[in-house]
Order: structure tokens, then C-alpha cells, then sequence
């Protein structure tokens, strides 16, 4: 069973759910004011969207809600945990990852196709080079210069972008801490062909099974 | 002499404005275990301006957050001489 987290102003949860029962696996929804055993899900999943209106910080609300407690619980015990967009600012905001989401550098919401390239062992199988969709306003990692080597040294940085569209340090997509991923392109927004590229539908083969 | 002098400006919802966002941020501290009656959530907003004292300062970012930086609809705002 695949946890998949839900929250007021989460808007992507869906599309998550669905690229769980695509790769033949049994998606189960997790409503944010619950806990939960931290053994019941084989993996947890953090969709993306607006938690709380980003009121106050984006995921900074998300972060304190009681399913969030558990996951957390879980994480440490080894659950694989993947926050895609609002849920890798979640993840970062909760300090299961480090470093932060700030506003894009240009001021703009950007949602248009980018290319990635997949850097760091990860759990991907697919292939070292991928094209998925972003939507953010709220996308440019940031870490501080003495972070960025501790995570570079450590391997943690998994997912860049071919062509910086936010500002993000070092074009960094994506960060990895144990067992904890999070990336701010939309991977279950790009499962066949007829979404516009069909990348997706490996990254949840490979973090899934 | 003119010189440099850092002017805040404190931005905050009017007490009869529903507060959302004050509102949701009240509701996680709660949550949390944390005591408190209400809580109003605004903005901070810095501005460096060259004024020969602190008064003519606070006339020139009077000036600013009666042009933009805060809607007399909805919010007040307070400016405080920094330095």
C-alpha cells in the first residue's frame, strides 16, 4: 500500500493517486489531521499544490499537521518518502531535507516543460535524462554555500535542471536525504505520450517497486 | 547634510478584516499545543531614503505607503526610524 498525503489546498493529489494505480500498485489516501502506524505503507507520497494557501511560508503549515508527525516517524525508519513540487517544500519546511524553495527568480510562475538530467544514485531506474513538466512560483532551491558542499559531498543532490528556469543553487531539481526525495518537476503529469512525454511513468517504476 | 536613514514600515490587516492567513497560522499553533487568544498576520517592508533628518524621512515613506505599500481598505501601517 502507497500512502498518499492530503492537505486543505492540495491540488495534485489525484494525478499522484493515478500514477500509483498505473504502475499496478494500491494507492491509499492519508488526511493531514490523522497519524498513522508508521509501518502500514510500503512508500509515502507528498503531492503538490498549495498547501494552506501558502499562507506564512509554502509548506510551512503542512509541515506542523498531525500525518506529517507520522511521516516523519516513518521516514526515520527507512519508508521511502517522495514530495513532489508543494511536497518537496513540505519535506524541506519539516527538515526531512535540507535547504529551502524561495520565490522564482524572475517573479513569475513558471509552468512549461524542462529537461533534467538524473545525477545521483537513486532508486530511478530510468533513463539519465528526463523531460517533466513544472508549475511553481516558489521554486529556486536554496542553500547556503557551506550546505551546498555538505550536500554535494554526500551525493544528495539527484535531479538538475538542463537550463536553470528559476534560480535555483547549483540547478538543483531535485535533493535526497536516507530515504526522503524530493523534486519540484511533476513527474505523474508526464506518464504517456499523449500528456506530452511519457518520463514519468519510469520514475514511479523505479521509486515504487 | 542629507544622509542615509532606514525607514520600516509595519503593514497588518485592519482589526474588522477577516485575517485568513492569520487565522490558519493560529489554528497550526494550537494545534501545536501553543496558547494564544489571536494572531494577525502582515508585512514588513524596509526602505533606505537620503533625508536631511528623521522626520523628512518618515514624510517621504509616509508618502511611499500612502502611494502602494499598504490599501486603506483593508490594512493600517505604522513607520518606525531604524536607523
Amino acid at each position: 500500500m502507497i500512502g498518499v498525503l492530503r492537505f486543505l489546498g492540495t491540488n495534485c493529489d489525484r494525478d499522484l493517486y493515478q500514477a500509483v494505480e498505473a504502475v499496478g500498485l494500491k494507492p491509499q489516501w492519508i488526511w493531514y489531521q490523522d497519524t498513522f502506524d508508521p509501518k502500514a505503507y510500503e512508500a509515502l507520497l507528498i503531492p503538490g499544490g498549495f498547501s494552506y494557501g501558502d499562507y506564512l511560508r509554502s509548506g510551512a503549515l503542512a509541515a506542523k499537521a498531525p500525518a506529517m508527525k507520522s511521516l516523519t516517524e516513518a521516514a526515520r525508519a527507512g519508508v521511502p518518502v517522495v514530495g513532489v513540487c508543494n511536497g518537496f517544500q513540505i519535506l524541506c519546511e519539516v527538515g526531512l531535507l535540507p535547504g529551502v524553495l524561495l520565490k522564482n527568480q524572475n517573479g513569475k510562475f513558471i509552468d512549461e516543460w524542462v529537461d533534467l538530467e538524473v545525477v545521483a544514485a537513486s532508486p530511478y531506474t530510468g533513463k539519465k535524462k528526463v523531460r517533466y513538466p513544472i508549475a511553481h512560483g516558489d521554486g529556486r532551491y536554496f542553500v547556503t554555500e557551506e550546505d551546498l558542499k555538505k550536500i554535494q559531498d554526500k551525493d544528495q543532490v539527484w535531479l538538475r535542471y538542463f537550463d536553470n528556469p528559476n534560480g535555483s543553487t547549483f540547478d538543483i531539481a531535485g535533493v535526497k536525504q536516507d530515504g526522503v526525495y524530493g523534486l519540484m518537476p511533476h513527474p505523474e503529469r508526464a506518464l504517456s505520450e499523449w500528456m506530452g512525454g511519457a518520463d514519468g511513468a519510469g520514475f514511479f517504476e523505479g521509486f515504487l517497486k | 547634510m542629507s544622509q542615509k536613514i532606514v525607514v520600516g514600515v509595519k503593514v497588518l490587516p485592519r482589526p474588522e478584516v477577516l485575517d485568513t492567513q492569520g487565522r490558519a497560522v493560529a489554528a497550526t499553533l494550537k494545534e501545536g499545543g501553543l496558547s494564544l487568544s489571536e494572531c494577525r498576520v502582515g508585512k514588513y517592508i524596509e526602505v533606505s531614503v537620503e533625508a536631511k533628518d528623521a522626520s523628512q524621512a518618515l514624510e517621504q515613506v509616509r508618502q511611499m505607503a500612502e502611494y502602494v505599500l499598504y490599501n486603506p481598505l483593508v490594512e493600517n501601517f505604522e513607520l518606525e526610524v531604524k536607523s
